[in-house]
């Protein structure tokens, strides 16, 4: 999951998606930053790494099991770390520390939004996405329904969701590297693009999901130690880090308190609708249940996603609030060393000035590393997410029907993921003067509105039909993309008209109740021979998502 | 696979026994992890002030903090809680099922 990173990309991602545009400066574009040494040399060591991780991955990658889902030979550990790791991009560093340093608990309380969609996940969707689940989300709303029609549906709003979340993150990681590496905004586009496409291509979900781990220990190792030493400067004693805190901002006591967090309700739930729901709508977060062997693993990997994901939001908001003393009050991070001024480089970077306060140059060099492989790893998951969408629902069993063989079915996917890749760098170069703060935001409320109510009906519904579906994913597609380009976002700030047409900028509170509705009416006026089969086929789906039996087992080794 | 064993685990009043246990405790976890997230919403929506309350009297630190901290590791637990009982008792009873329908 994710949000922003840097000015733009942190707006891009995180502040926007997050859509109450709070502590949100304009985006606008990054100054270029003096070339650091450290931080390239740091990249460097992990991008060796993982290409390492790669060509290991890639000699036990045999066959489209392999290829999609790691065999299913990932342990609950390590699935949970990869999850999270899908879940903490460098928005959640530098956005939500940004947040609460200038927000105080408005940050804490977007973070606890972010956090609540995972028990929900664990206690009502785990089980029965590992049990009926094969390579896609799409086998799990396909399993009784129309092969053809449910699966194109899916794998439309699974590429629509990848598409949106790849420009974000492109367009991030472009602004990341000229604030953080002092390159250009070229480099980074061209360089995620290619990591991406070889992680993918050779390694499959292997190497995908070691980089995944790889990234998130990084990203929790680099923040807690951080955290730990801005603390130390503290004695570790929260009562004096607040009162600092409360001295030298300039909120003052509102530092402690919610703030203008909730001032527009509709806005705040819709947001947290999203937030929620679109999670479990997410492509690539649905694939990573399929790596593991059985419901047991899927529980542990969601028991394990969500210690590491409350806790790092947890660290997160302990050092926006220790960055308003230690760099707040230090002139060196202000433009011309003015404290009333600007921050260097924006206000997405109170975690990279802490990180230089507290640990110098290296410690910089570090997490701006951090940040940036956390880019390729996300962009890595939505790339083989919408790969498999591409060769396994579209090729194989709408294209061919199903009479594709394994070898084949890979071969596609391989390509798609280089066009995905190709694809990736031309938008991201074509969006690098635009404002894609709303790309985040639409694709969550895709996740929510196409793929979450199609999915959870699918499960949980026995009258579910291949028309409702349909009807289902297409009224929240549909609504979800007229909103976000109707409101402000992009209505007003990309297309530059006076005033927004529709007044919230989070589709969720309207087109999720809209996609509910239409999938309910198009199934219970349905009642076609094929319906009645539909219904019928449920029972066993039922046995079957309730016991695991049937399920496609862990690949033998 | 087949459509016969399926029944035959229908069948079983195990598989009733797992259901209603399973849901049970599944959706009663999701009630208490809403009802509290809707409560803080709640008072974060209407009553703003009462999270500023200082933690130790006269001092700064508001116990906004400790509940938002406290509420995140309390779901953490929650999910903790079902898979000890998920992945034993739940499991224990799904595989006898499996189990007795397959022989």
């Amino acid at each position: 999951m994710t949000r922003g990173m840097l000015k733009f990309a942190a707006i891009a991602l995180a502040i926007s998606w997050m859509g109450l545009a709070m502590a949100a400066p304009d985006v606008g574009q990054v100054q270029k930053q003096a070339i650091n040494i450290h931080a390239i040399v740091m990249f460097f060591i992990f991008v060796m790494a993982t290409l390492g991780i790669t060509y290991w991955a890639a000699k036990r990658t045999k066959t489209a099991s392999d290829y999609y889902s790691a065999g299913g030979g990932i342990t609950g550990t390590q699935n949970g770390l990869a999850i999270a790791g899908d879940y903490m991009s460098a928005a959640t560093l530098l956005g939500l520390t940004s947040m609460t340093y200038f927000q105080g608990f408005d940050g804490y309380i977007y973070c606890i939004c972010f956090y609540v969609g995972w028990p929900f996940i664990m206690f009502i969707m785990a089980e029965r996405l590992r049990n009926l689940g094969k390579f896609t989300f799409a086998d799990i709303t396909s399993y009784r329904l129309d092969q053809r029609q449910v699966r194109t549906i899916a794998a439309i709003g699974s590429l629509t969701v990848v598409i949106f979340y790849l420009i974000a993150q492109m367009v991030g990681a472009g602004q990341l590297i000229k604030l953080l590496f002092g390159l250009d905004y070229w480099i980074a586009v061209v360089i995620v693009g290619v990591m991406m496409v070889i992680y993918v291509t050779f390694g499959g979900m292997i190497a995908t999901t070691w980089v995944q781990i790889i990234k998130a220990c990084l990203l929790l190792g680099g923040g807690t130690l951080v955290m730990l030493l801005a603390f130390y400067q503290f004695g570790f004693n929260f009562e004096t880090l607040t009162q600092k805190a409360v001295e030298n901002s300039k909120k003052g006591l509102a530092l402690m308190a919610p703030g203008s967090f909730l001032s527009d309700p509709v806005t705040a739930v819709s947001l947290s609708l999203g937030l929620m729901f679109g999670t479990a709508g997410l492509p690539h977060i649905l694939m990573r249940f399929f790596t593991v062997p059985n419901a047991k693993e899927a529980r542990k990997s969601v028991f394990v996603a969500t210690l590491c994901v409350g806790f790092f939001f947890t660290v997160v908001a302990l050092m926006g609030l220790s960055a308003i003393t230690i760099v707040g009050t230090n002139p060196q991070y202000f433009e011309g060393g003015d404290l009333a001024g600007k921050l260097l480089g924006g206000n997405n970077m109170p975690a990279m000035h802490l990180a230089q306060a507290v640990g110098g140059n290296m410690m910089l060099g570090f997490l701006s590393a951090v940040a940036f492989a956390t880019i390729l790893a996300v962009v890595s998951g939505l790339a083989l997410a919408g790969a498999s969408a591409i060769s396994h629902d579209l090729y194989a069993n709408v294209i061919r029907r199903g009479q594709a063989t394994e070898a084949e079915e890979i071969r596609v996917s391989k390509s798609s993921s280089l066009v995905l890749g190709v694809v990736a760098v031309l938008l991201g170069i074509a969006f690098e003067k635009q404002n894609v703060a709303f790309m985040v935001g639409l694709a969550f409320g895709v996740a929510a509105s196409c793929n979450f109510p199609v999915l959870i009906l699918s499960m949980y519904w026995k009258g579910l039909t291949t028309r409702g579906a349909i009807w289902g994913s297409i009224a929240g597609l549909v609504s979800a993309v007229l909103i976000v380009v109707l409101s402000k976002a992009v209505w007003v700030t990309v297309l530059g008209n006076k005033d927004p047409i529709f007044p919230y900028e989070q589709p969720a509170i309207f087109s999720m109740p809209l996609a509910f509705f239409m999938a309910w009416l198009g199934s219970v006026t349905d009642s076609s021979a094929r319906a009645v089969k539909e219904k019928a086929a449920f029972e066993d789906q039922y046995v079957r998502a309730q016991t695991g039996f049937g399920a496609a087992g862990a690949a033998a080794h | 696979m087949s459509t016969a064993v399926y029944e035959r685990i229908r069948n079983n009043p195990k598989f009733d026994e797992l259901i209603a246990k399973r849901s049970r405790f599944a959706w009663t976890l999701t009630a208490v992890v809403l009802g509290i997230y809707f409560i803080f919403i709640m008072v974060v929506a209407f009553s703003p002030k009462l999270l500023a309350t200082p933690i130790w009297a006269g001092g700064t630190a508001s116990i906004a903090w400790p509940i938002g901290a406290g509420m995140i590791l309390l779901f953490w637990l929650m999910t903790g809680l079902y898979v000890r009982r998920a992945n034993s008792e739940f499991d224990d009873i799904n595989s006898e099922i499996i189990k007795g329908a397959i022989e």
